[in-house]
């Protein structure tokens, strides 16, 4: 008994007082629409589609992303221009489906698709959280300012031919015997 | 028509005050609850969110008042009814100020510890009549706690009983101006009450008929709308009673200095008490059912025996 009336002595009152003492620790919480909380640069929020320093869009239709993606929820179709640049012809996301795994962002070779800190995606409409590439796509660089798929790429476009990509060398001629 | 002890005007101011601050503590409780957690709480209806009480009256009163068409229909609504009667009955003995109060009668003391034990009714037919496993549970529960811990809420206060003299609750204040605070001679008493008082009013840390981790809500788990309501106010007006009744017995009820009103004493001594439960639930886990029970009987009941025959010795040797 007396062990029990020192427990209680100790334990609970101390807790009691522990527990009291937090009313002069300010508060946690963030207000959220008065107040914008910080959102980290890497916060895997709204995906979006950007385009290379020259203004271009960087993805290239290769369709890794929708490969990557484990609820489906990308679609796109890969069409050709007449300097023989990919680009997608339709590129959709349904953000009804979307996870936000970032998994698309990691597969994605050319820097082309990033997820960006925005957060505030609610609809009152179903169909509205169906993001077509008009709005996909951004005027800007995203997360990387310097890239550029096509100036490091070996693939040869019109203006660029095989050989001219950064630190590309030229392209061995076989039938020639010389080193 | 005057305002003195009985008139209808007091009784009418009485139990509107009582009701109305038993549903502000649904918001004091979450404020304050949120304030030891580094919360915020709900801040966002009116001023420092105190229209969120209106809020939630809107809201419950709304709601689908269903009755499960398996219950037994006369005594699921019967159930909350009592609860909230014996609860705002029990208000009646309590003398607030001088010439504030209901009734003063020469058993408030005995009414109130009977009308606890009828409060027992309204959980157990609550929990029979919703033929639901949990609320049986609660029921069983709450029944076994409840009746376990009158008898040392009733036992502890023998001792101001013995000491005053009387049954009458404005006479044990009274007798308190003469002798001081019976919190002081009768410290032991007023621990086990107040113990006794929270497995009462099932709070925190004595939830256990309600405890949501482990039987959903006990013995009001098939309640909803205002029916669930009056459970939930008439659980607040348990906590006022028991605070009150604390006021009353131990702390000298609306005596203080005399520069404020004797009703703002009664308010702020009763508001310290209701705060305290409210930390209670803040700070302490719930006990196991078997540990309630033997804590109950085991530690409770022979301290309270011994108190009490410690307070008559006393008061047979001065005498």
């Amino acid at each position: 008994m007396l062990t029990l009336i020192k427990d209680t002595l100790t334990s609970q009152v101390v807790t009691l007082w522990r527990v009291f003492s937090h009313l002069w620790v300010k508060a946690d919480t963030v207000e959220y629409p008065d107040e914008q909380p910080y959102m980290f640069p890497r916060w895997r929020g709204r995906i979006i589609l950007s385009r290379d320093p020259d203004g271009e869009e960087r993805c290239v239709a290769c369709n890794l992303c929708a490969v990557a993606c484990p609820v489906d929820c990308i679609a796109l179709q890969k069409t050709e221009d007449e300097e023989g640049r990919w680009y997608p012809e339709f590129f959709r996301i349904n953000f009804s489906r979307c996870i936000m795994c970032g998994f698309c962002e990691e597969a994605c070779p050319t820097n082309a698709i990033q997820l960006t800190p925005d957060f505030e995606m609610a609809e009152y409409v179903r169909q509205d959280m169906v993001w077509e590439k008009e709005d996909l796509l951004i005027n800007g660089t995203g997360k990387y300012h310097d890239y550029n798929f096509y100036r490091v790429a070996g693939k040869k476009i019109g203006g660029k031919d095989k050989g001219e990509a950064l630190n590309e060398a030229v392209p061995v001629n076989v039938r020639s015997l010389l080193p | 028509m005057t305002f003195e002890v009985g008139s209808g005007l007091s009784i009418g101011v009485i139990l509107t005050t009582v009701i109305l601050v038993a549903a502000m503590l649904i918001w004091v409780e979450r404020r304050l609850l949120s304030f030891w957690q580094e919360r915020l709480g709900p801040n966002r209806v009116g001023p420092f969110g105190l229209l969120q009480v209106v809020a939630d009256m809107i809201k419950i009163f709304t709601k689908e008042d269903w009755v499960p068409p398996f219950a037994d229909k006369f005594s699921f609504v019967l159930a909350p009814a009592i609860i909230m009667s014996v609860i705002l009955l029990s208000f009646s003995v309590i003398p607030f100020a001088p010439g504030v109060g209901v009734v003063d009668s020469n058993i408030g003391v005995l009414f109130v510890l009977a009308m606890a034990s009828l409060g027992a009714y309204s959980v157990m037919l609550a929990g029979l009549s919703s033929d639901n496993k949990y609320a049986l549970l609660g029921a069983l529960r709450a029944a076994a706690q409840m009746i376990s811990y009158e008898v040392f809420m009733g036992i502890s206060i023998l001792g101001v009983v013995a000491l005053a003299g009387t049954f009458n609750l404005r006479e044990i204040v009274l007798a308190q101006e003469a002798n001081g605070w019976y919190v002081i001679p009768q410290f032991i008493g007023f621990v086990i009450f107040l113990i006794a008082g929270i497995a009462e009013s099932h709070r925190l840390p004595f939830d256990i008929p309600e405890a949501e981790q482990e039987i959903c809500a006990g013995y009001h788990t098939e309640y909803s709308g205002m029916k669930f309501g009056m459970f939930f106010v008439g659980e607040y007006l348990g906590l006022v009673l028991i605070a009150s009744l604390i006021t009353v017995l131990f702390f000298g009820g609306w005596l203080g200095p005399a520069f404020l009103p004797p009703i703002f004493w009664f308010a702020l001594k009763s508001f310290m008490f209701i705060a305290f439960f409210i930390l209670l639930r803040a700070a302490i886990p719930r006990p196991r059912y078997d540990q309630l029970m033997s804590y109950g009987w085991l530690f409770l009941l022979p301290i309270s025996l011994v108190n009490l025959l410690i307070t008559g010795v006393i008061i047979l040797s001065t005498s």
